[in-house]
């Protein structure tokens, strides 16, 4: 039995919510350093250190923090404790449809600490990530619609521990979900909202205005919803654990290389490709999985 | 401890001729590659904790320069790169310039040289971790203290 069955199966949900809380920004800080050491092997260099996102996060706990307005630090706070939520809930094997709306909600919250300041970066920033939300949600609610054809629950436990394998069913609404997943990591054509590399028309995007605690609160918000999308990867791939976190760190990687790969997109066409990806592959698979399986 | 590990830059072009510019660029090329000591140029005052300053400072700049120092969060440190912005070089006599960066903000590390080359520039933002960690300790100081005066007017009700 792997530790991921383990944790499957395990019946007490506080444990569970701990190991949650406790192990994911650890595993979310780790993955990305190991992002920046291999982004700067792509490109030539030796790179920092693989705890260099640790060390940012605790310097960023010990500067002054300055806050323009009291919205703006609610407004993260906020982010933080409904992404830290949308995580539990899925970790604990809730209800996948309640984990996508409370992701949304979480996002909204983190575009209206965007919209509370006067930068006029953080109001791009934010516009970008309204647009970027409009584009990625239809698309991850096709993978809830997905994976409920399939094996007729939305609960995430119900689909972890089914036996057949999801991904044979649905390769489309798989497909759409990666194009997705560049999105929610931030990763290079589809930076638009805010980016880690600075020098560009956005400065930070979203998060210029922060710094300090409230920074360090954003970052590790991230994290968090990293690994929580990763563990979306995982259910394609759950009747097999060891081949659903090969498949996880085969695709991370495959974003890094994207990421190295692309310039950025406008926001026309990260709308545009979201939506045809969405319909050619989402709704295709989606259509002909509901033809397929009537008796 | 973890500002020595993590310094995040701001660079700001106070009407250099681009030499020091460049320099500054290239140190964060492959070929000498800062990001190996955790150093990130961030365009951006509010998540930088050290200041690079290039080029001597003139009438249309020294406000720039002064915003940008007002808007970093404490602790901070300003490194002074090229002559120019040690002491205003060869531009120190003109009518408009102001000669060097430390007329305008408090400066703690200077790299001379015209253009300075990436290796002095790394040794003088290297030298200002050590100068960081100092500030930092100041600032904690500065913290408590304040907490403690805002105790003490709230105790004896002198703040309203």
């Amino acid at each position: 039995m792997t530790p991921i069955d383990y944790f499957i199966h395990l019946d007490n949900i506080y444990l569970k919510a701990v190991i949650y809380v406790v192990l994911a920004p650890i595993l979310g800080g780790l993955l990305a350093g190991v992002d920046r050491k291999i982004s700067a092997r792509m490109q030539g260099r030796i790179g920092p250190p693989i705890l260099q996102p640790f060390y940012d996060v605790f310097k960023l706990f010990s500067k002054e923090k300055i806050i323009v307005n009291k919205f703006q630090n609610f407004n993260v706070i906020l982010f933080f404790v409904f992404m830290v939520f949308t995580g539990s809930l899925f970790f604990l094997g809730g209800d996948l449809l309640l984990v996508i709306f409370a992701l949304t909600l979480a996002g909204v919250f983190f575009a209206l600490a965007g919209f509370s300041v006067n930068s006029p970066y953080c109001h791009i920033g934010a516009e970008r990530e309204l647009i970027q939300m409009m584009s990625y949600d239809p698309m991850i609610i096709l993978v809830a619609v997905g994976m409920y054809q399939v094996t007729g629950t939305f609960r995430v436990d119900a689909i972890a521990m089914y036996d057949g394998p999801l991904i044979l069913y649905l390769p489309g609404v798989f497909l759409g979900y990666l194009h997705v997943l560049t999105i929610k990591l931030r990763k290079s054509p589809f930076d638009l909202a805010m980016s880690a590399h600075a020098h560009q028309e956005l400065v930070s995007g979203l998060k210029t205005e922060f710094s300090g605690t409230t920074l360090a609160l954003i970052e590790i918000g991230h994290w968090y919803e990293n690994v929580l999308l990763l563990g979306i990867i995982y259910l394609f791939f759950a009747f097999n654990s060891f081949l659903g976190v090969a498949a996880m760190l085969v695709l991370y990687f495959f974003e890094i290389i994207i990421d190295n790969t692309y310039a950025r997109f406008k926001w026309e066409l990260t709308f545009k490709s979201t939506w045809l990806v969405t319909a050619l592959f989402g709704a295709a698979n989606i259509i002909i999985l509901y033809y397929a399986m009537q008796p | 401890m973890f500002f020595k590990k993590s310094p995040w830059i701001i660079h700001y072009d106070a009407t250099s001729c681009n030499g020091c510019d460049i320099e500054v660029i290239a140190s964060l090329t492959p070929m000498y590659d800062l990001e190996r000591f955790g150093i990130i140029n961030t365009g951006n005052p509010k998540h930088a904790d050290i200041f690079v300053v290039t080029g001597s400072v003139n009438e249309s700049s020294h406000q720039v320069v002064k915003n940008i120092y007002d808007q970093m969060p404490n602790p901070k440190v300003v490194v002074a790169v090229g002559i120019c912005a040690t002491s205003g070089g060869i531009f120190r006599e003109c009518y408009n310039v102001l000669g060097g960066v430390d007329t305008v903000i408090p400066v703690d590390v200077y790299v001379p040289g015209c253009a300075a080359r990436p290796e002095s520039i790394i040794d003088g933002i290297i030298k200002a971790l050590d100068i960081l960690e100092r500030r930092l300790v100041e600032f904690r100081k500065a913290k408590t203290e304040a907490r403690r005066q805002e105790k003490k007017l709230r105790r004896y009700h002198l703040n309203d």
